[in-house]
């Protein structure tokens, strides 16, 4: 009767032992685009991902683009906002520098606005990549 | 620090970066890659220089 309870038990349990990894290379990989996959070993894929997002934004900061806040106005303002948010830790360190303030008198200023939302966008697909990764699903 | 970048540079570096990306979380292999960045990059500009000329047509 022991036997048999211990016998279903264990049948019960997963088959691999649980690892943190798919929930901290996404939240890692949101913070510092690439990170996600640096900590998996995958340190080219990782370092191309930081210089490709990290210089969109950069790009789109000085382009003088602007920069949403956390907004409950325009749907367009609050698309902009969740495409910004996708960059992380850059957008953070924006905020809190009062960067972003966007010169909207000519166009080249526009493009950097759409940079960075681009830039956020984008990591927000390198996260689902890292997260992919961490589960097994991608190599 | 600010800087001027024309159209066209914009749209290069634009296409550049995004086809990375893409290249590096839509395929499995680095040679798919790097053949799908390629891709990818060249449909950018294609799309680019297209629009253009269609908007100079349009123009005339």
């Amino acid at each position: 009767m022991a036997n048999s309870t211990t016998t279903k038990t264990r049948a019960a349990e997963p088959a691999q032992p649980t690892s943190m990894m798919p929930v901290i290379a996404p939240a890692v990989g949101w913070l510092i685009p690439g990170a996600g996959h640096i900590i998996q070993k995958r340190w080219i894929r990782g370092v191309l991902l930081l210089v490709s997002i990290g210089a969109l934004f950069v790009l789109g900061l000085m382009m003088q683009g602007h920069i949403y806040k956390a907004n409950g106005g325009d749907i367009l303002d609050i698309l902009g906002f969740i495409g910004d948010l996708g960059a992380g830790g850059m957008y953070i360190v924006t905020l809190a520098v009062n960067g972003g303030q966007g010169a909207v008198a000519f166009a080249i200023a526009d493009y950097g606005t759409k940079f960075m939302i681009v830039a956020g966008l984008l990591n927000f697909i390198a996260v689902a990549d890292a997260y992919h990764i961490a589960i097994g699903k991608k190599q | 620090m600010t800087i001027q970048l024309t159209h066209f540079s914009a749209a290069f570096v634009f296409a550049l970066f995004a086809s990375i990306v893409f290249g590096i979380t839509h395929r499995e292999t680095t040679r798919d890659m790097v053949r799908y960045g390629l891709y990818c990059f060249a449909m950018f500009l294609g799309g680019v220089l297209l629009a253009g000329w269609a908007m100079w047509l349009v123009r005339r």
